[in-house]
């Protein structure tokens, strides 16, 4: 699977992911975003991310420095660039265009 | 708005709540929150609909941005109301440098705690969507701003934004729905932007929305000469001026033209101010103008008007009053060269600071800027005496009608602040002289006519009182000169039915008026 074009960039599948899911409160579209996201993970990152989640009803004042607008977000901080997928992940096809793990078709 | 219509526009919107029903009923205003802009507060009977969402929509560059920013400080400034800019297009950087040649000082603002800007960047190639979401994240950060400052002002720059970096319009429309009606429990007054679309006031519909009042900006080109206006589209239970107000940006900002005073109710002092001309003084009735009144030269070329705007304007600043004078036809240094060829030193009143000349091409803007530029000038220097030479040169800038309503404005405005205008007119030759002058005559409280007449080999300049209310003015035509030493009335030639002598002119004149 042919990741990218340029051979300089290390492809993602190589590297630790560092995911952090933004949320507002437990509510069923984010209950059912981190089990989406544990699915995939598990599936194509295994031994190789990390997801932090965050809470916007209890940390507020995070949404503005990731630039949060809709929930659930799910943000790619590492490897960069930056990436960001909203929604509950249901659609794992675009999950994994979003995640660079594989080409846009 | 009739009580009637009120209810109609709101069924046909949306049911009428029990609170907006009470409201109409009993006939009372809801509460305002006042902008602070002028003219606007004036148009909006005190502001727009506090603790509830306005829309204000306009095209690009017709002023949005500027007129949401200018609420915001002013509530932050005038009305210890902090506030919330929430922006979509610009961050808060370019915000603060487009203003702060307006003297608008955001990051003090800022810093102050008076105002806070959040920067929201949507870009749709960063976002990859899939599945449900919603924009509980905008919720948040608005939320989080309002919370920490105590806001009560919020405005939106420009939301619709959000369609052009999200996909799904179906969850983006429910979730403004959601958001309007969430600043309203908030219980803060927002301001929220629109583009003007096609064949409707905003592209995506936003009057859907927001619908307790409706602002929308105008910015058009007409002969070259750019104008811009507002209307209050709606205003649910409150009542409303209907109409287009120009509007200018200047060097203070937003200013609408106010319209308050159109209601004709200004007051009627009975203080005199002299005319500058002591035989003149005794024509009207002994002791010259009203103040505060408005009083019109007219007269064909070369017949000295601009004269006697001068002897008006040397006494007022002998009595130490601060007057301005519009110009409209030579520059200020030609007129204080020919005032002071016949003796009338306007120079050291400049010098003093009583004195004030502002000279404009009228082609160099249209009425509406012209107007608003006077009242901005008018405001600063608070004159008592203002006069307009000739003001026939503006009126080759618009229609009839335009004219006369700008006109009646700027009168209206004067004669509220009780500041006494004089405005000459230039007349071509062979008119009839009360028809050419119908498009303003009847705001006048004062009207003189002067005419160069031809007898013999030589013309004789003559002056009337055409009209002048309040007082018992004399009927006479009087001839005068104009010497070296200024304009001066001759004593009453042809048949002298009033005194030959203008102290018994006077005398005379003081009796008529006691009698009425």
């Amino acid at each position: 699977m042919q990741l990218s074009e340029n051979p300089s960039i290390v492809p993602a599948r190589e590297l630790t992911f560092s995911l952090r899911l933004y949320v507002a409160g437990q509510t069923p579209k984010s209950v059912l975003a981190f089990t989406n996201l544990k699915q995939i993970c598990e599936e194509h990152l295994l031994g190789r991310y990390e997801i932090e989640i965050i809470d916007l009803l209890e940390n507020p004042q995070l949404a503005r420095g990731d630039q949060i607008l809709a929930v659930p977000t799910l943000v790619r901080r590492l490897p960069e660039p930056i990436k960001k997928i909203i929604g509950d992940l249901s659609n794992t096809e675009r999950v994994l265009v979003g995640l660079d793990l594989r080409a846009r078709q | 708005m009739p009580l009637g219509n009120a209810t109609e526009v709101n069924r046909m919107q949306r049911p009428t709540s029990d609170d907006e029903r009470r409201r109409i009923t009993r006939g009372g205003e809801a509460p305002k929150t006042p902008t602070g802009i002028p003219g606007l507060d004036e148009i909006t009977r005190g502001g727009l609909p506090r603790g509830r969402p306005t829309l204000v929509c306009g095209g690009p560059g017709s002023g949005k941005t500027l007129l949401a920013l200018t609420f915001l400080v002013n509530g932050a400034l005038l009305f210890d109301e902090p506030g919330v800019l929430m922006t979509f297009e610009e961050n808060e950087e370019e915000i603060a440098s487009d203003v702060a040649s307006l003297g608008f000082d955001l990051p003090g603002l800022i810093a102050a705690r008076k105002l806070a800007v959040d920067y929201v960047r949507v870009e749709r190639s960063e976002i990859e969507e899939t599945g449900e979401y919603d924009l509980e994240g905008l919720f948040v950060r608005l939320d989080y701003a309002i919370r920490t400052l105590g806001a009560k002002r919020v405005v939106l720059d420009t939301i619709e934004s959000l369609f052009a970096g999200l996909t799904n319009d179906a969850i983006l429309r429910s979730e403004l729905r959601r958001l309007f009606r969430w600043l309203k429990d908030q219980g803060v007054t927002a301001l929220i932007t629109g583009e003007r679309g096609d064949g409707a006031l905003t592209r995506q519909g936003l009057e859907e929305y927001v619908s307790d009042a409706v602002i929308l900006l105008d910015h058009r080109v007409h002969d070259q000469v750019s104008t811009r206006r507002l209307r209050v589209v709606k205003y649910r239970g409150s009542h409303h001026g209907t109409n287009e107000y120009p509007f200018l940006i200047g060097a203070d900002g937003i200013s609408v033209l106010p319209v308050s005073s159109l209601a004709l109710q200004h007051g009627a002092p009975l203080e005199r101010v002299s005319s500058g001309v002591a035989r003149l003084d005794a024509m009207l009735s002994g002791e010259g103008y009203y103040r505060g009144s408005t009083i019109l030269v007219s007269g064909t070329a070369g017949t000295g008007k601009t004269s006697l705007a001068a002897h008006f304007l040397d006494a007022a600043c002998r009595r130490g009053e601060r007057c301005l004078c519009f110009l409209f036809e030579e520059s200020p240094q030609q007129l204080l060269r020919n005032m002071r060829s016949i003796g009338i030193d306007l120079a050291p009143w400049v010098a003093a600071g009583l004195l004030e000349f502002h000279a404009d091409r009228p082609s160099r803007y249209g009425l509406e800027t012209h107007l608003v530029t006077m009242y901005d000038i008018v405001a600063n220097f608070r004159p008592t005496v203002t006069v307009i030479d000739p003001v026939t040169n503006l009126m080759t800038v618009g229609t009839h009608s335009d004219v006369q309503a700008m006109l009646t404005r700027l009168i209206d405005h004067l004669k509220t602040a009780n500041i006494t205008a004089m405005l000459t007119s230039l007349m071509p030759g062979q008119t009839d002289i009360e028809r050419t002058e119908n498009t303003i005559s009847s705001l006048m409280d004062t009207w003189m006519v002067l005419a160069n007449e031809l007898s013999g080999d030589r013309h004789r300049r003559k002056l009337y009182v055409l009209k002048s209310r309040g007082m018992a003015h004399s009927n006479e035509l009087c001839e005068f000169v104009i010497t070296n030493h200024g304009l001066t009335l001759l004593a009453a030639a042809g048949p002298a039915r009033e005194a030959a002598n203008d102290v018994d002119l006077a005398s005379l004149n003081r009796d008529h008026h006691a009698v009425i």
